[in-house]
Formats: structure tokens, C-alpha cells, sequence
């Protein structure tokens, strides 16, 4: 990993009797993506407020290139920074580009970048319309087009496809993937595993305030050692042969119904099962492999360890 | 802490002011001061069997007591939803997620609202302020003068003073409850009970203390600084004898004034700087 561009250290947030967030030690590298996954309440949007200095965390330190957000550094670093609230609100009474002037202005840009920024998101044609009759996904795009201005290197992004229709989020992804070739540091929440699974460079898994896992998608799927399922269509008379070639491997489950077998192993077991299968080309009709969805992965952090937590 | 720039705090600044012209605040609020000032300037003495303007003691000496109603509500109206407004609405992370530090954002709302709030206050009265300078002089015109700058400072402790509610109220409803709490203290209860307490002690409060209680309500400051100017109201008053000397200085009056918009807007930053 290269230099961090946020260190979060040990640190811990509550909120009367909620305790929000309980020792979390994170690092994001340059350029990287990194999604923060969680159910409604886990800590995310706490996470992302902490980093981007709008709360103080009770205990423990958070760092943004190596510098404190509360220091001299204060409104340097603030420039490099862009912030996508989840929800996020504008002035109905503004007009899209007039609320992106009075971001320019206080962001130090010029506001000439604002029309380009508002073609970019898809926004061009409601430039000039009062934010008061845009749609929740032209807020959105919107907040988006706020958060690009100025070329930030290191963006959070709270649930930033909230509110958009498929098209949106494609096209969110999009911009997101050149941002990323240009080396932005991406930091984005989601409670969506499925759509940033292939879109991030690695995850971080919090529930209840503390961080579960952190690892590429990879990574998370070895470290919990999740059973490996192969659905197989058996021909007739195929369930003997098959009961022969596994009767030597007692670390592999079998389970046979109605011409459907299914196969439970470890993951460092697939091939020698594989293997075996190969020698059942007669009786098999079809071969299914599931590895463990992204949910399974969660769940299984999330639920799994509660008990050492 | 980040060394004060000008630049984001004007940006806030000019979004508040636009904000007000936009939705024609500003021109409202004129327009209800035009009104009334006319209306105490000419038809305030219809009562007495007169129409016309009937000196500028007499209109000034109306105008004040109007404007010690109406100066503070709309100061408290116009600036109680500042911060909390922004917050309830959740669109304050953003703005504090941007290069603006917590004292130019609070600087900026202020001075934009500041300058809705002067634009209604010169607009509205100084078309009356026209009319009154052409009727009784040069002289009148001056008191005229003293009268709207002091009327706008007394808006601008009001509006320091709904910051100060707005960085401290949870939410919206709250802070206007705080607003109007306010508004009833200084303009209405605090009078009462000083007088009360003169009343009371028989005349027996040193006169330090008298002028401290004074100065503790900026709408007694406002009084004073227009009553004293003028030798006329001071007899007509009866003043003269209760309130010290020191308190019909006009550059201490105004000290005091000025403080009352610092000290707010200062306790306004004490409380927004640690809201984390």
C-alpha cells in the first residue's frame, strides 16, 4: 500500500447512549476506492463525517496526508476534499447553476468550470430550472456536480446512488471510474453490496459501530472460509457412481434430491472435487458453481464473529 | 486555526443578501417601514384634532417608540433560522465539509443578513427621511439621520442576538420560540421591571447601577441615544433626572450599542466552534 491519504486510528465516537462507533482503525491509499458497507445504523455516515472533520471522535486520531483536519492544515486540505451528504439538500429558491456558483465561489473555482460540470452529470438542460422542481436523482447529480468542482483528490461519497434510476447509477460509475484512473482517492458508503462489489478496490465491513473486515471482495471471501456450493444434474443411475467417486473425501457433504446433487466443500477443496467430477462425465448433465455472494460474506462477518466482538 | 479569508465569507455574504432581494424580503420590509414612518410623520397627531408634520421632536420621539417594537422583531425574524435552519435542513455538514472555516461562515450569514436588513432600513425610512428633510430642514434632517442609524444599529443587536439563538437551538421551532422570548424581554418585561425596581426603592438605586440596567437592554440605549439628542424630549420626558450623566454621552451609547452586536455574535462563534 502506498502513503495512507487517511489514517483513521483507534477511534471511537458516541452519542449519548449510542455508541456509534467503537474502535475503528482504517487506512486508505492514494487512488484507491475503498467501500464502506453496513446496514442503516452501522456507523457509516458517523465514519465519513469523522474523516472529513465535521465530528470530533471521542477517542482516537484521524489523519488526512499525514495532517490533522482541525490544524493549520485546515483549509488546504478542505480544498483537496469533496463531500457528497447522503440526501443531500440545496436551496430550492437557487437555480443548478447558481447553486454551483455559490459552491465555485466558496471553493475558490471559477465559475466558468460549472456549465462543463453540469454536462457532465446530465444536467445541462436543467441548468437554469429552479433546484425546487428537480426529481431526487437530479439532486443528486446535482450534489455530485458539487463535489467534482475543483478536482478534489480525496472524495466521500455517503450513499451516493440513492435516488437514482439504473441509468444514474451506470453513468455514476462511470465518472467514478474516471476519477479514479486520474487518482482520486475514493472513499464511498453503501448498503448496497451488489452494485459497488466489482466497482471498489476493497471493502470495509461495519457493523454496530465496529469494523468487522476490511480486504479486497477476494480477500474477505477466503478470510471467512465460506463453503463452496456445486449444484450438479445427475442422469439416471448417476447417483451410485457418484456416492463411489466421494465416499473417500469425508470433508465434502452430499446432498442428493431428486436427480439434483449438491456439493459443500472448503474453497481449497475445489479442484480435487473437480477432479473427481471429471471422472463422472457420463452421468452428469450439468455443473453449477456458486461462490459465496457478497451478501453471504456479509452476513457471515457480520453474524459469524458478533461473538468475539 | 485557518487565517481569515474574505473571499468565502463574501460568497455566504452575497448568497444571504440575494436570498432577501429574491424573495423580496427586503423590499417588504421596506415598504411596512415607509408606511409607518409616514403615517407617525403626518397622521400621528390626528388625535389631537391635526394632520401634518408637527416638528421633528415629536416625530422622532414616534418613531422611536415604533421602532423599538418593530426594529428587534423583524432583526430576531430575519436571523433566527441562520444556522439552525441549514442544519434542520442537512445541508450544514456540506457547508462545513467546504474550505470555509466555522467564523467566516457565521461572519458571512451575518453580514449578508446584515445587509438585507440595512438595505430595507435605509430604503424604507429614508424616503420618509426625504420628505421630513424637505418639510423641517437641515436640522431636522440630521436627527432624522441620527435616528435611522441608530433604528439600523438596534437591528443589528437583534439580528447578533437571533444568531446567537439560532447556533443554539436544536431545531427551527425552538429557536424562533428563543426569538420571541427575547423579544418579549428586551422590548416589553425588562422596562417594567427596571422601573418597577425605581419605583420600588424610592429612588434609592445608586445611579451606577441604574446605568448598568441601562445598558443591559439595548431598546433603552436606542431610546436614549435619540431622546438625548434632542433638549426638547429630554424635559419633555422628565429623563433627565433619573438617568446619570454618563448615559447621555452619545459615543458611550453607541460603544454600548456596538458591544451588544460583538457580544452576541462572539457567544454565537463560542457555541458554533465546539458543535461537533
Amino acid at each position: 500500500m502506498n502513503t495512507p491519504t487517511v489514517e483513521v486510528t483507534h477511534v471511537s465516537r458516541r452519542f449519548g447512549e449510542v455508541q456509534a462507533l467503537d474502535g475503528v482503525d482504517l487506512r486508505v491509499a492514494q487512488g484507491e476506492a475503498l467501500g464502506l458497507i453496513g446496514h442503516n445504523g452501522a456507523g457509516k455516515s458517523t465514519l465519513i463525517k469523522l474523516m472529513l472533520g465535521l465530528l470530533h471522535p471521542d477517542r482516537g486520531e484521524i489523519r488526512i496526508a499525514g495532517q490533522s483536519l482541525h490544524g493549520p492544515a485546515y483549509r488546504t486540505l478542505r480544498r483537496q476534499i469533496a463531500y457528497l451528504p447522503e440526501n443531500i439538500v440545496f436551496y430550492d429558491n437557487l437555480s443548478g447553476l447558481e447553486t454551483l456558483h455559490f459552491f465555485a465561489d466558496i471553493k475558490g473555482v471559477a465559475r466558468s468550470d460549472c456549465p462543463a460540470l453540469l454536462e457532465e452529470v446530465g444536467l445541462a438542460h436543467a441548468a437554469r430550472r429552479a433546484v425546487r422542481g428537480y426529481s431526487k436523482g437530479m439532486r443528486q447529480r446535482l450534489g455530485f456536480a458539487q463535489a467534482l468542482l475543483g478536482k478534489p483528490t480525496l472524495l466521500f461519497l455517503d450513499e451516493p446512488t440513492t435516488g437514482l434510476d439504473p441509468e444514474g447509477i451506470r453513468e455514476f460509475y462511470e465518472i467514478l471510474r474516471t476519477l479514479k484512473m486520474r487518482g482520486v482517492t475514493v472513499i464511498l458508503s453503501s448498503h448496497n453490496l451488489a452494485q459497488i462489489e466489482d466497482r471498489v478496490d476493497r471493502l470495509a465491513l461495519l457493523r454496530q459501530g465496529r469494523l468487522k473486515a476490511t480486504g479486497t471482495v477476494k480477500e474477505l471471501r477466503a478470510g471467512l472460509n465460506l463453503p463452496l456450493l456445486i449444484s450438479l444434474k445427475l442422469r439416471s443411475g448417476g447417483v451410485q457412481p457418484l456416492r463411489d467417486a466421494f465416499a473417500a473425501m469425508t470433508d465434502v457433504q452430499l446432498h442428493l434430491d431428486d436427480g439434483i446433487a449438491e456439493i459443500r466443500c472448503e474453497h481449497r477443496r475445489k479442484m480435487p472435487v473437480l477432479a473427481a467430477l471429471g471422472g463422472l462425465v457420463d452421468w452428469v448433465d450439468d455443473v453449477d458453481i456458486h461462490e459465496p455472494s457478497l451478501e453471504d460474506v456479509f452476513l457471515g462477518y457480520a453474524e459469524a464473529r458478533d461473538g468475539d466482538a | 486555526m485557518a487565517m481569515l479569508e474574505f473571499k468565502q465569507m463574501f460568497a455566504v455574504a452575497r448568497k444571504e443578501f440575494h436570498d432577501r432581494l429574491r424573495s423580496r424580503w427586503a423590499l417588504t420590509v421596506a415598504a411596512v417601514f415607509t408606511v409607518f414612518a409616514l403615517s407617525i410623520a403626518y397622521f400621528g397627531a390626528a388625535q389631537q384634532g391635526a394632520v401634518g408634520f408637527r416638528g421633528i421632536e415629536l416625530t422622532i420621539a414616534s418613531l422611536v417608540s415604533l421602532a423599538i417594537y418593530l426594529m428587534p422583531l423583524i432583526a430576531l425574524i430575519l436571523g433566527y433560522d441562520a444556522v439552525v435552519g441549514e442544519r434542520e435542513r442537512g445541508s450544514l455538514d456540506l457547508l462545513l465539509s467546504l474550505p470555509i472555516t466555522r467564523f467566516e461562515l457565521l461572519l458571512g450569514k451575518y453580514l449578508g443578513l446584515a445587509g438585507a436588513l440595512a438595505l430595507a432600513t435605509l430604503l424604507g425610512f429614508g424616503l420618509v427621511g426625504i420628505a421630513i428633510g424637505w418639510q423641517g430642514g437641515q436640522y431636522a434632517l440630521f436627527h432624522y439621520g441620527g435616528f435611522m442609524l441608530s433604528a439600523l444599529l438596534l437591528g443589528m443587536v437583534f439580528l447578533s442576538l437571533a444568531l446567537m439563538v439560532s447556533t443554539f437551538a436544536r431545531g427551527k421551532s425552538a429557536a424562533s420560540g428563543a426569538a420571541i422570548g427575547l423579544w418579549f424581554v428586551f422590548v416589553l418585561i425588562y422596562d417594567l421591571m427596571l422601573l418597577g425596581a425605581l419605583v420600588a426603592s424610592e429612588g434609592g438605586l445608586p445611579a451606577w447601577l441604574v446605568s448598568l440596567l441601562v445598558l443591559f437592554n439595548p431598546t433603552d440605549i436606542f431610546r436614549l441615544l435619540n431622546i438625548f439628542s434632542l433638549e426638547e424630549l429630554k424635559s419633555l420626558y422628565g429623563l433627565a433626572t433619573v438617568v446619570p450623566d454618563a448615559l447621555t454621552e452619545a459615543w458611550v451609547l453607541g460603544l454600548a450599542m456596538v458591544a451588544w452586536v460583538l457580544a452576541p455574535l462572539a457567544v454565537a462563534y463560542a457555541k458554533f466552534r465546539c458543535t461537533t
